[in-house]
């Protein structure tokens, strides 16, 4: 039953993306598949994010030092690339999606060794990694290789498949999914994805199953911080650069991710629905602008959406406990 | 086993300074304090006169009164991140409007986002159960928005923060900060609320256990309510103190202390769970972390390392905390 | 030869910075055999039974299973050891379904399938999520999961505590097949019929040391808790059936009256009177409405029909602050659900005084303190521990909720099932106590699964089944066979005749 429940909240995003859609055609009739492309490349960083928050939010815990994370791992990239040849970008790629494992390590030992609750742990991880940003680079620069910037321009051409279908698919959805599924879903099938669940619904009732509460917490951890390095990344090859100020990253993975039907408690939920919030807002985003409304007032408009989407789902978790 | 009964009855040295370190919480603050400023007069000698403590205290002030708003919020397993954007929005409305209505109008106006705000928490949190976190940064959000278009219309008119306000925030009367007359009663208040008053119990029952809160009487929403505006009354104060400290009204008066006035009130030995914790301790932490800042000045590091290690020592002062006042 | 001990702890000593919870505990378990473990709150055994199922470590002593010395650091490794615990809380996932959580343990589905059809519960779905399991269903789940991989020791905790009395059948003669199979069980409990008909010796710690084991035979009962308690069980009867009649008989006037509640589903015309100064108790197996009436009678939970009425005036509950406001108050079997776990004894106990927001403002210090402290002395609330409520007994945190609403003078104490879990002598204090309140003019509703104490703590008790009230008994007839028929919703017996036709699981001979 509640896996149904689970999916409907998944199906409702799915329509109000839908509908979102409909209604930019709408104020903008020649919205195509050039906008799609864009909308897609502005969500991926902010795609990465949520994901690195929802793994760690469905093992019971929160990171508030994504954003930092993503900040030190997108300089670091450019650092490594800057005046290196081509083909070492494929280094500096496993070298930064190493890192982003370590630096999510860091935070879950952290996290389980000092017994300190996570949400202040990771608050004070957020300055030590945004420290260590600032000490590799202490001003955006830095370089990208050109092939992975071209990773995520444009679309993909099939060959057979007509352009008018392969438009619709931009390089950066491809990699978004891609780079997710090759985490997530090997992730789930396996008894660690389960037990990543098992500490967030009970971390007692996980201890008394035998699963090693600690050890998968570390893990939890450690593939937040790969998805942040991932997200670095994209940051870097979207930019051509690397930024040592972290981006307004962190509200916006907590606020997809309670958008996207994860429960801030833990134990339950998936990946889907907070990657379609994540698009949900960046398209609500785009619909301001062309509806040429004051960026400010943008603001106010994206705040009071979370707050309400937000207020509604408490109301919907309250009706249904009580029934 | 009559060696384990013996051990247990005379517990040594170590064992004594455990349970007084647990039974009053703020003497390992002060100690770490007293470290703190001793490192900082031998890395510069004569750095520790009365200038230096009535400066440092000017600054703790503000960030022990937004730490406030921590310290009462998380005792209910809360937290308010909105403190920011009220105290900012404070700062820019009262530094506006002072100009032509007067200094009375212009409190008077700059308290109201903080009382919307304060409202809005409280509805969010006590009635619908949205997660503080998630409801205060929204509210946040929101509030930042209507500063955007706030400070893009006033911004021809300028700004001018009104001269009492300048006195209490940045004066010294005889070497002491006029702060202090804001800060004393401020602080005496929410001592006085923790320890003395029904709601302040309240606050340690809802957080410590709503559902026995609840069976005992108590009406959780309006508990909720009275202290998420209350929080945003303390934040519109530190905003009058910031901007009178400051001087210049900006986007990013306030906003750059909240995770430091959070963590104040962690290293103070406030649970971010809920149901236990205080204002004594908060206090302590608000200088602690004020003096870190001085002392990470003065080794003259980079702004990375000096992010890294206010990062770092956060995190050991609170490890530290937890292990020593943990049941073995 | 393989040793014929399964299971040998010795020497066990566990303390607390200065409190010492353990002195010297010893067990020894044999190969087949049902072994209880026993020992009133306060004695260790809580203590014991954390360090056996590897929650917490022992400062000295040594645990060995099939001769093997066993450190103990996690449930996993207990498990690799050959020993598996069940728990009072069951230890499935809640947000996992079924399937999930026997894949998490790496259980065996197929013998975990047998064991659960065998305890009774035919067509599980492993589909479902645990959350929407109930309680009792759930602990049976635990139990075959634990039994399915055939360990060598298995250790319940409180097994049947929560279980209806046909699932608790099923389970002790599913413990009893273990026995017989050569495995060894030690069962902890608190019920003494259920120890006597199931097991085969118990162990008792006294103030943190094994006093004695005994083997189970007649009379082993009464050598059983002399031993918990010394000899002051008999004195603690004596007192409580001197204060039964020495209070005044209950006055004629209904305190609360109840029309035609109900609670679609749950509960249906339900209609009674508590008089003024009556123990009046609730008999009911699990879930036939005990749990909704309760609610209902403390505000907790709205009725969907039926009125309730105070001395005659009519009241509607939206909050539990209005039924305290009309001087009920409600003492919940979870000592978790009343009690603020990190704060005081008096804090706990004061908590009502600052509930509502005219009380908001400054507290009375003066005035509150001599009320608290002179309900503390009147529960004799062991407060030595008093900074965390946590730190108590589980007799003695009942103590604190129970102080809270005398010192809150509230004049009708609903109690649902407040002596679960909690020792001998414990559970006769309240008993007295409760006896006492009543002498002195409160109402009493008194909700306990435990059938044998009704005919010594109440007045009459009402019957519920199904959702209905089936029976009202007066107290001088209530002995337990005929609570346990009227909870079976079969009629009384005549005087004379037997209970011989008809079935009623879980009353032993």
């Amino acid at each position: 039953m509640s896996l149904l429940r689970r999916q409907a909240w998944v199906v409702g995003l799915l329509v109000l993306l839908a509908a979102l859609f409909v209604f930019t055609r709408i104020i903008q009739p020649d919205y195509g598949a050039d906008g799609f492309g864009s909308l897609v490349r502005a969500a991926l960083p902010f795609a990465f994010a949520v994901a690195a928050q929802t793994v760690v939010v469905i093992a019971g815990g929160i990171d508030l030092s994504i954003a930092s994370m993503m900040a030190l791992t997108s300089v670091t990239a450019a650092t490594l690339m800057d005046g290196a040849g081509e083909p070492f970008g494929i280094v500096a790629v496993a070298a930064v999606l190493l890192l982003g494992l370590v630096l999510g390590a860091v935070n879950g030992i952290l996290v389980v060794v000092s017994r300190v609750p996570d949400i202040v742990v990771t608050l004070a991880m957020l300055f030590v990694w945004q420290g260590a940003a600032l000490l590799v680079r202490d001003a955006p620069g830095g370089a990208a290789s050109e092939w992975l910037k071209e990773l995520i321009v444009g679309t993909l051409a099939v060959p057979g498949v007509p352009a008018t279908i392969t438009d619709w698919v931009p390089k950066a959805l491809i990699l978004l999914v891609v780079m997710l599924a090759v985490v997530w879903i090997p992730l789930t099938r396996s008894r660690l994805g389960l037990s990543i669940y098992a500490i967030g619904s009970s971390s007692l009732a996980a201890f008394r199953s035998g699963v090693g509460v600690a050890r998968t917490r570390i893990i939890a951890y450690s593939i937040a911080g790969l998805f942040a390095s991932m997200g670095g990344l994209v940051l870097t090859m979207s930019t051509g650069q690397g930024a040592p100020i972290p981006g307004p990253y962190l509200l916006a993975s907590v606020a997809a991710v309670v958008l996207g039907g994860v429960a801030l408690t833990g134990g339950k939920g998936g990946l889907l629905g907070p990657i379609i919030a994540v698009f949900v807002l960046r398209l609500v985003r785009s619909d301001l602008t062309f509806l040429a409304v004051d960026p400010n007032v943008t603001t106010i408009v994206e705040g009071t959406i979370m707050v309400i989407v937000v207020m509604l789902g408490a109301l919907l978790a309250m009706r249904s406990r009580q029934s | 086993m009559t060696d384990v009964a013996e051990r247990a009855a005379s517990p040594g040295l170590g064992r004594r300074i455990r349970r007084v370190f647990s039974d009053r919480p703020v003497i390992p603050l002060l100690i770490l304090l007293a470290i703190l400023m001793v490192a900082l007069e031998i890395l510069r000698p004569g750095i520790v006169n009365e200038r230096w403590i009535a400066n440092t205290v000017k600054f703790a002030i503000p960030l022990a009164i937004l730490a406030g708003c921590q310290t009462l919020t998380m005792l209910t397993g809360g937290i308010d991140l909105s403190v920011g954007t009220v105290a900012t929005l404070a700062a820019f409305v009262v530094s506006t409007q002072g100009m032509d209505g007067g200094l009375a109008w212009a409190l008077l106006l700059s308290v109201v986002p903080a009382i919307l705000i304060g409202l809005a928490n409280g509805i969010g949190v006590g009635v619908f159960r949205v997660h503080p976190l998630i409801m205060t940064l929204g509210t946040s959000l929101i509030g930042v928005g209507f500063l955007q278009v706030y400070q893009r219309t006033v911004i021809a008119t300028g700004t001018k923060v009104p001269d009492p306000i300048a006195w209490i925030g940045t004066g010294l009367s005889g070497g002491i900060p006029n702060s202090l007359i804001v800060f004393v009663p401020v602080a005496a208040f929410i001592l006085f609320l923790q320890n003395r008053m029904g709601f302040g119990r309240l606050l340690y029952a809802v957080g410590d256990n709503e559902r026995a809160a609840r069976l005992s009487g108590v009406i959780y929403w309006k508990v909720i309510l009275a202290l998420y505006v209350l929080s945003g009354v303390l934040a519109w104060i530190a905003g009058l103190v910031f901007i009178g400290l400051i001087k210049a009204p900006s986007l990013s008066l306030v906003e750059p202390r909240v995770l430091p006035a959070v963590a104040a009130a962690v290293i103070g030995g406030t649970s971010i769970f809920g149901g236990r914790g205080g204002y004594t301790g908060t206090i302590v932490g608000a200088v602690i972390l004020t003096v870190l800042t001085t002392l990470l000045t003065v080794l003259q590091m980079p702004e990375g390392a000096r992010q890294m290690l206010f990062g770092l020592i956060v995190l050991a002062v609170t490890a530290a905390y937890i292990r020593i006042t943990a049941d073995s | 030869m393989a040793s014929d001990i399964l299971l040998e702890a010795t020497g066990i000593a566990k303390h607390y910075g200065a409190v010492v919870a353990l002195r010297d505990a010893s067990l020894s378990v044999r190969r087949g055999e049902v072994h209880a473990l026993m020992g009133a709150n306060g004695a260790g055994k809580s203590t014991l039974v954390k360090i056996l199922t590897s929650a917490i470590r022992h400062n000295a002593g040594r645990i060995l299973i099939d001769g093997r010395e066993h450190v103990v650091r996690s449930p996993a490794e207990a498990r690799r050891a050959g020993l598996v615990s069940v728990y009072q809380e069951p230890a499935l996932i809640p947000d996992l379904d079924i399937a999930s959580n026997l894949r998490l343990t790496a259980t065996p589905v197929e013998p975990f399938m047998n064991w659960v059809r065998e305890m009774g519960v035919p067509d599980l779905d492993l589909r479902a999520t645990a959350r929407d399991i109930p309680l009792a269903i759930l602990r049976v789940l635990d139990l075959a999961r634990a039994i399915a991989i055939e360990p060598q020791v298995l250790l319940l905790d409180e097994m049947t505590a929560a279980l209806p009395a046909d699932l608790a059948e099923k389970v002790l003669a599913v413990v009893r097949r273990q026995g017989e199979a050569g495995r060894s069980v030690i069962f902890i409990s608190h019920r003494m019929l259920e120890i006597s008909a199931l097991c085969d010796r118990a162990t008792v710690l006294r103030d943190g040391e094994t006093v004695g084991v005994v083997d189970i035979g007649p009379g082993s009962a009464d050598r059983i808790v002399e031993l918990m308690l010394g000899a002051r069980v008999e004195r603690i009867k004596r007192e409580i059936a001197a204060s039964s009649s020495d209070a005044p008989a209950p006055a004629a006037k209904p305190r609360l009256s109840v029309r035609d509640l109900s609670v679609s589903g749950k509960l249906e015309n339900v209609s009674f009177d508590l008089m003024q100064g009556e123990v009046l108790g609730v008999v009911a197996l699990e879930g036939q409405g005990q749990d909704e009436l309760f609610g209902v009678l403390s505000g907790s939970r709205r009725p969907t029909a039926g009125s309730l009425a105070m001395d005659g005036r009519d009241v509607r509950f939206a909050t539990p602050a209005d039924a305290i406001a009309e001087g009920i108050a409600l003492v919940p079997g979870d000592r978790a659900e009343a009690l603020l776990m990190q704060r005081s004894v008096r804090e706990n106990i004061a908590l009502p005084f600052s509930a509502r927001p005219r009380n908001w403002g400054p507290i009375p210090l003066r005035r509150q303190n001599a009320v608290v402290s002179e309900a503390i002395r009147r529960l004799q609330v062991d407060t030595r521990a008093q900074r965390e409520v946590q730190r108590l007994s589980g007799g003695n945190q009942q103590k604190v909720t129970i102080a809270r609403w005398i010192a809150a003078k509230a004049t009708t104490i609903l109690c649902f099932d407040p002596t679960r879990g909690i020792d001998i002598r414990t559970k006769h204090e309240i008993y007295h106590l409760l006896r006492e309140l009543a002498g002195q003019g409160a109402s009493i509703l008194l909700y306990t699964s435990e059938l044998e104490e009704v005919q010594l703590a109440c007045d009459r008790a009402i019957v519920i089944f199904g959702g209905r009230i089936v029976d009202v008994i007066p107290a001088a007839i209530a002995d337990e066979p005929t609570l346990v028929r009227a909870a079976y919703g079969l009629p009384r017996l005549a005087p004379g005749e037997t209970a011989g036709a008809g079935v009623i699981p879980g009353t032993a001979s």
